[in-house]
């Protein structure tokens, strides 16, 4: 693992991953809007606005898995020092915010049609709530100390105290009585929603997924580059002050 | 046509279809679209101060150089 903390090693097998995650990406995205939006039937009870279904699903997935990830690379900027580490956890948080957002406004969209409200203060809705709220603090928090190392470890500890939240998220249909249905699709004894419904879901799941692994690498390229201006600058300043000293 | 506009009218729940898939695409389309300005930024900033201030291996052949030109 530690071979991939180089990142000279990262760029060079970014760029190789990079091409292969924006067709991955665009690819399923295509075919789970054909599957989500053509292909694909009206519930029984529902209606059309199952097809909200497609979207809010996979964003939900993707604010858990985001969250999980950067909690993950936190751990490891924390414990091994691990110097790409902290760049891919903060690479994270924004695909994870956005998509925990999306996920927050396609629940009211779809609740105000099939349950009558666009917002409940149940378990279900209040701890995605502040999985929202866990990304924009770490933001925030990262940004927040004029050296980025000190934000980066605030933040990183900011991300691990959160993880608690991601069971309580998993868990809060089955823990505490709510509006919101518990899980169909990844449960035991198999998924038990139909095979027209799950394609669509699994096409737009993994288009989402290809997309985090895209936005990842930008994000972290960018901050490879920066934190390389960060160290040439502070190497002009130093070498201008010993021209001075002479 | 018809069938165009039922498909555009999604049993009535047009409303609350058509937003949950019009928000997605722009916040997913935003993130890229400022992650990958954010790279180009980035790595341009990265090559205009490495011109300004060639690489380690670089600035001891240049040194190297300098101090044989009296000697020859």
């Amino acid at each position: 693992m530690h071979r991939f903390a180089n990142p000279a090693r990262f760029l060079r097998l970014s760029a190789l991953i990079q091409p292969w995650a924006a067709a991955i990406a665009v690819a399923c995205l295509a075919g789970g809007l054909y599957f989500a939006l053509f292909a694909s039937p009206a519930d029984y009870q529902q209606g059309e606005t199952v097809r909200i279904m497609y979207i809010h699903v996979p964003s939900a997935w993707m604010g858990l898995f985001c969250y999980t990830a950067m909690a993950v690379f936190s751990a490891m900027a924390l414990i091994w020092k691990h110097p790409l580490a902290d760049l891919m956890a903060r690479a994270s948080a924004p695909v994870g915010a956005a998509f925990t957002f999306i996920c927050l406004v396609t629940g009211a969209l779809w609740g105000k049609p099939m349950w009558g409200t666009w917002w409940v203060w149940d378990a279900r809705l209040t701890s995605m709530l502040i999985l929202l709220f866990l990304y924009l603090g770490y933001m925030a928090l990262a940004d927040a100390f004029d050296d980025p190392e000190r934000g980066q470890k605030a933040a990183a500890i900011l991300a691990l105290v959160g993880v608690v939240n991601v069971p309580i998220i998993k868990w809060s249909v089955d823990w505490w009585n709510t509006l919101h249905q518990p899980a169909s699709v990844v449960k035991m004894g198999g998924p038990s929603i139909d095979s027209t419904m799950m394609v669509p879901l699994i096409l737009m799941a993994v288009g989402f997924k290809a997309y985090w692994v895209l936005v990842l690498i930008l994000r972290t390229r960018a901050e490879i580059a920066a934190a390389k201006v960060r160290t040439l600058r502070m190497a002009q300043i130093h070498a201008a002050g010993q021209v001075e000293q002479a | 046509m018809e069938s165009l506009s039922s498909f555009f009218a999604m049993g009535g729940y047009a409303g609350y279809v058509w937003p949950s898939y019009g928000l997605a695409f722009v916040l997913m389309v935003a993130v890229l679209v400022t992650s990958a300005r954010g790279v180009k930024t980035a790595e341009r900033e990265l090559e205009q101060m490495q011109s300004l201030r060639p690489g380690r291996r670089r600035r001891a052949q240049q040194a190297a150089s300098v101090t044989e030109v009296p000697e020859t």
